[in-house]
């Protein structure tokens, strides 16, 4: 194993360090310093548990009694799984060394370095954490707010959403309309929409004959879009409608009460309509002056601290983590990455620049499973794609190459989660 | 509440015990457990001898073994860099 080049540092060097890193706290004095992180889902519980893992004293606040994966819900919407697949409490995390807080985090004030929760109490911190996931923007698309989201719903947090949208598809006539809208770029899950839409029409064609899947996307070109489109010529020819950017598939009103969707060239009737609007950071990290006017937050590539506020870092969705898509997989990476970056700060050591994979698979029918993989490093003050390495499955692959796939995918759903949540 | 921990003991974690310098994991380390962990399809790679974690990365590399993602990212690291992760994993205790 490689040993430290330097000798190890006193304990009045190490605490210097520290607090020369915090901006030189006045009152510092024994205390170790203090991380506090906001949200306990695939970034957040992440980065908690790693910097549990290096003594560091850690405390996580999640605002939900429980976490329900977004990660195969697309499965759960088509009646293929149940949301208890889904379901994972906290009471692991609590065990995991930390101090696991159950409360909103509702205000951070960066100048005196302090997160205030819900319930009116304050949590100081040295260097916060913060992977709040998204918000859906109800201010998007003219008739699309939150309550025209329970007769089309988006589905795109886990959860109730979910089994409306598997109760509306279960409910609905043969030979109906399915609608779903795709967002512009970028979004959570790049290849969410193409994995629901393909489940969805796999789920028609076996369930409610003649009924078709209208695809309207706000862009013109997607995730693993060969391998969609060759599945879909394949396996679903006569039920998917796609209609891209360019052909008028951009969504620019909904009427919930007439369950109408319309395009700047269309009106369509619906029977179901699955509208995923854009999205935007979680609303504490614009709160906490973290998100530029797009709504993300722009971070540094090697310690994901943020560009706007220093003292807090991003990961997840909410970051802008350049080629790196916002997946489940991407927030795990990130939150190991980031956790040993706040580590290294703390000690006043200098993080490793670093290097990140992100994988995500995506059913195209049961059994049948494709991947788009990448490895990102920091180039240019972005994380950039290693260039020669990732890519998708290749077009071609054989029936039992897809069922491996597929299985893969599966078991790494089995083990992330009991990862970060077991 | 637990209370929080006495500032040696922090100090001891971070300069010699895990996430200290020393135990640092080599560039792109921490993403490889995101699947190869414990009870995964995939396998786990803590405690597997290097030259046999190198072999498998040069060989899925050339493209000589056959893979499903493998391949694909294997091309992201040299071999100075797998070299690394492998020392790395082989010296952990297996789980
Ligand atoms: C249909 C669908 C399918 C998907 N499939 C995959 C897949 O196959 N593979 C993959 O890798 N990814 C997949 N994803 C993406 C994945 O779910 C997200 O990228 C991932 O959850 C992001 O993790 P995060 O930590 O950034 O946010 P989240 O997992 O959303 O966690 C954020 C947490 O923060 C909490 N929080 C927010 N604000 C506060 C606050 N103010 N105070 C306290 N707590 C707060 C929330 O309650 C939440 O628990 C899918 C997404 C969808 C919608
Ligand atoms: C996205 C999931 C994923 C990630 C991330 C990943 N692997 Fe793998 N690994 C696999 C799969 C799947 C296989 C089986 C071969 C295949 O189908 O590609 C495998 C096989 C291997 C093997 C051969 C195992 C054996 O039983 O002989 C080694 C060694 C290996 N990986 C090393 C690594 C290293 C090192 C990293 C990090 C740089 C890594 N893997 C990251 C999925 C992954």
């Amino acid at each position: 194993m490689r040993r430290a080049a330097s000798p190890e540092p006193t304990r009045r060097a190490v605490i210097g360090a520290a607090a020369a890193s915090v901006l030189a706290r006045p009152a510092l004095g024994g205390t170790p310093p203090r991380v506090v992180v906001i949200g306990a889902g695939f970034g957040g519980a992440t980065a908690a548990r790693g910097l549990a893992a290096g003594g560091v004293d850690v405390t996580l606040v999640e605002a939900s009694e429980r976490y329900i994966a977004c990660t195969g819900s697309n499965a759960v919407v088509v009646g293929l799984r149940g949301i208890d697949a889904q379901t994972f409490g906290y009471d692991a995390l609590g065990r995991a060394g930390l101090r696991f807080v159950r409360a909103t985090a509702t205000g951070i004030d960066a100048t005196a370095r302090r997160v205030s929760l819900g319930d009116g109490t304050a949590l100081p911190y040295d260097r916060l954490i913060l992977s709040p996931g998204i918000d859906l923007r109800f201010d998007a698309i003219p008739g699309y707010d939150a309550k025209a989201a329970e007769a089309m719903p988006h589905a795109w947090k886990a959860g109730e959403q979910t089994l409306r949208l598997a109760r509306q598809l279960d409910a609905m006539p043969e030979g109906g309309t399915v609608v779903l809208s795709a967002p512009a770029n970028p979004y959570r899950c790049p290849p969410g929409p193409y994995e629901r839409a393909s489940l969805i029409a796999h789920f028609l064609k076996t369930r409610k004959p003649r009924a078709k899947l209208v695809l309207l996307d706000a862009k013109d070109t997607f995730s693993k879009q060969k391998l969609f489109e060759a599945a879909w010529a394949r396996l679903y020819p006569d039920v998917i409608e796609y209609v891209p950017l360019a052909a008028g598939g951009a969504v620019t009103e909904v009427d919930p009460a007439g369950m109408v969707v319309r395009t700047d060239f269309a009106e369509y009737k619906a029977d179901v309509a699955c509208i995923i609007p854009p999205q935007r950071a979680g609303r504490i990290a614009a709160q906490a002056g973290c998100a530029d006017r797009s709504g993300w937050c722009p971070i540094d590539p090697v310690t994901f601290e943020s560009r706007l506020v220093p003292g807090i870092h991003v990961i997840g969705d909410a970051a802008i983590a350049g080629a790196m898509p916002k997946s489940a997989f991407s927030a795990n990476s990130q939150g190991k990455v980031c956790a040993q970056a706040v580590i290294d700060l703390l000690a006043g050591r200098e993080p490793e620049s670093p290097k990140l994979i992100n994988t995500c698979w995506s059913l195209v029918a049961p059994g049948h499973g494709i991947s788009i993989a990448g490895v990102f490093h920091p180039a240019d003050g972005l994380l950039a794609d290693v260039p020669g390495a990732g890519g998708i499955s290749p077009l071609d692959a054989p029936e039992d190459v897809q069922a491996r796939e597929a299985a893969y995918g599966e078991s790494w759903y089995q083990t992330i989660t009991r990862d970060v949540f077991g | 509440m637990r209370t929080p921990l006495p500032g040696l003991a922090l100090l001891a974690a971070l300069t010699t015990g895990a996430g200290g310098a020393e135990m640092r994991p080599p560039p792109g380390a921490s993403s490889c457990t995101g699947c190869h962990a414990e009870g995964s399809a995939m396998g786990v790679l803590a405690g597997r001898p290097e030259a046999e974690i190198v072999g498998a990365l040069d060989a899925f590399r050339g493209g000589t073994r056959p893979a499903t993602i493998m391949n694909r990212i294997a091309k992201g690291f040299d071999a100075q860099e797998s070299q690394a992760i492998a020392a790395w994993f082989a010296a952990q205790a297996p789980r």
